[in-house]
């Protein structure tokens, strides 16, 4: 039976795989076209008819990136935001998820379906009381009023993704630590954070994105204060004008890409299992 | 790991298992657990603190700003804000670009949803039927498409669609047609944009789920004779519904406050306006025209078309015996 069923899958598997690959070389195209852009100089980027090659590579765009704009300050302040983002939502989304999943007590599930709809709310629509409330806080025009706004948005999807990681670490292994007479904190941080870490970097991808990501708060929030400037709003600026520098916004992206790229890459492994524990349980 | 198994297998039983799943609550808050019953709480409190001061507190602004006057005066504290009950909801109502730009929002999320769901699911069959190699391939273009930031995504999708140095009109042959001038033209840009960088999760995530499938059951399944529609209606999609409410449902949300694609690709909501979406949109309101309150009642419109949109999302959850 098998060899015969599979002789005559053959051709439908070949035709499979070769509309697989195209449809990837389609799905990479944007990203391909982008670095190839940015490597370009400038003659061929504004030629007339473009190719997907260049046989004189060239730095030129890179350099204008960062010589003119601040580029390299503002590289800084958005990783510096991000990592404080990720950092201390990955910390309390971690104390959180081990409240919902590892206790039971009363209004348990009433503050996971808080999580549930706070993950739902968008993010756009509270600018404007997040501008007063970061004014009123005295923050505008700090990087701290980039870091609140998305602390809030991130903390909800990342509790939420993390339950499935909390709660794949076996009840017996806490029972036994409490057996060898560990107290709670020392089981939460020295056997429970350990085990759940790997959970706790595939779910900051998350939030290190859409912190990454940000430009409305950037620019909303950081009016008169340029040197505090992230990565979206530099990258904004070659391409607002009338003709844009088509060359400077390719090199300004594909820098802005690389870092989320590398991470990305490196956990989606555990991203996949994770998400398909948030979607699961 | 019993949970687990629990978990992966109730799905496929005709009768949901929660009482397995009770057998393992029952378990937990055994005798072994002796803390005090205020230690859950203190573990959510640091939550519970940012979520309460910098999303609740800012959603009751929201609601009290959009009951006032507010503009450019108020906020700067020359003039005390006057409260004016509905008058924004009704000049909201009374105008008939808000429903323009409502309907717009509406139809455009929703091809997305579609386009998003059709290209993520077929792409995960697809990569279920072939091996590694062509696998990995897709597999890390998507991861590519997915891992691009919002921004940057739209800005190579816009030039590469550039009437005067992209490839594509080079490619297809349309000369210096502008992708941006027309609307429907300009919002097929946006929505191909949204499609690539969307459908990798959707597809990731289905593909996980048919490859959790036990391949017992699928050949069981064939063994009685069941033809390939028959397994895909009474085998798969039953298994995969939950992770396919959730696909749904994300996608709903995310791709009805589509924020950054809109006002890169088409410069702030198009030509006269004809690309705005709800978000845009309210922003517009109250950055541009300095009609906070304006803006602030076109947030809370956002917000209670999307609380509706959780509301089902929780009794889908509820009616599929899901345990949160």
């Amino acid at each position: 039976m098998r060899p015969s069923r599979s002789l005559i899958q053959k051709p439908w598997r070949t035709a499979a795989e070769l509309s697989a690959l195209l449809i990837a070389v389609v799905v990479a195209f944007p990203l391909y076209w982008m670095v190839l852009s940015a490597f370009k100089p400038a003659g061929e980027v504004r030629g007339d008819r473009p190719v997907p090659w260049t046989l004189s590579p060239s730095l030129d765009s890179f350099r204008r990136v960062f010589e003119n704009e601040d580029f390299g300050r503002y590289f800084v302040n958005s990783v510096v935001v991000a990592l404080s983002v990720v950092v201390v939502s990955a910390l309390i989304a971690f104390l959180a998820a081990t409240a919902v999943t590892r206790f039971r007590f009363k209004l348990r599930t009433t503050v996971l379906v808080l999580f549930l709809v706070a993950q739902m709310v968008p993010v756009e629509a509270l600018t404007i009381p997040m501008f007063f409330l970061m004014r009123d806080f005295g923050a505008l025009n700090s990087l701290l009023s980039l870091v609140l706004p998305h602390l809030a948005f991130s903390l909800p999807f990342a509790v939420w993704m993390l339950r499935g990681f909390v709660k794949a670490v076996p009840d017996s292994l806490e029972e036994q630590a409490f057996i060898d007479g560990a107290s709670r904190t020392r089981f939460l941080w020295q056997i429970l954070f350990p085990l759940v870490f790997p959970g706790l970097v595939a779910t900051s991808v998350f939030s290190f994105i859409s912190t990454w990501n940000d430009f409305l708060f950037a620019k909303s929030f950081i009016i008169n204060e340029p040197s505090n400037q992230t990565l979206p709003m530099a990258l904004l600026v070659f391409f607002d004008k009338e003709t844009p520098d088509w060359g400077g916004v390719m090199a300004a992206s594909t820098v802005m890409t690389i870092p989320v790229l590398i991470f990305f890459v490196a956990v989606h492994r555990r991203l996949v299992s994770g998400l398909g524990g948030a979607v699961k349980d | 790991m019993s949970g687990t198994t629990t978990a992966v297998a109730s799905p496929a039983a005709t009768a949901p298992g929660p009482k397995d799943g009770g057998g393992g609550r029952e378990r937990r808050g055994g005798a072994v657990r002796r803390h005090p019953r205020w230690t859950p709480w203190l573990y959510l409190l640091p939550a519970l603190v940012v979520i309460g001061g910098l999303l609740v507190y800012p959603i009751y602004q929201l609601g009290l700003i959009s009951l006032f006057h507010y503009t450019q005066a108020q906020a700067s504290g020359g003039e005390p804000a006057t409260f004016q009950g509905f008058a924004n909801y009704s000049e909201l109502l009374g105008d008939s670009q808000f429903w323009d730009v409502l309907l717009a929002t509406v139809l455009f999320a929703g091809a997305c949803v579609i386009g998003t769901l059709a290209v993520g699911c077929s792409l995960a069959v697809l990569l279920t039927r072939i091996r590694a190699v062509p696998r990995l391939a897709l597999m890390l273009a998507a991861l590519g498409a997915w891992a691009t930031p919002a921004i940057t995504g739209s800005t190579v999708w816009v030039f590469l669609f550039d009437p005067d140095f992209g490839p594509v009109n080079r490619i297809l042959g349309l000369g210096d047609h502008s992708w941006t001038y027309e609307r429907m033209s300009a919002f097929a840009l946006v929505f191909f944009e949204v499609v690539w960088c969307s459908f990798p999760l959707v597809m990731v995530t289905t593909y996980a789920g048919i490859r959790a499938i036990p391949a017992e059951v699928l050949e069981a399944a064939s063994l009685d004779g069941a033809s390939v529609f028959r397994i895909w209606r009474s085998v798969m999609a039953p298994m995969l519904r939950p992770i396919l409410i959730v696909v749904t449902i994300q996608s709903i949300i995310w791709d009805f406050k589509v924020f950054t694609q809109i006002y890169v690709m088409t410069g702030g909501g198009g030509i006269a306006g004809q690309n705005l979406v709800l978000n845009v949109y309210a922003y517009q309101k109250a950055f541009s025209s300095s009609q906070y309150g304006l803006g602030s009642a076109i947030g809370v419109v956002m917000l209670l078309i999307l609380l509706g949109v959780t509301l089902v999302y929780l009794r889908l959850l509820r009616r599929n015996g899901e345990e949160l």
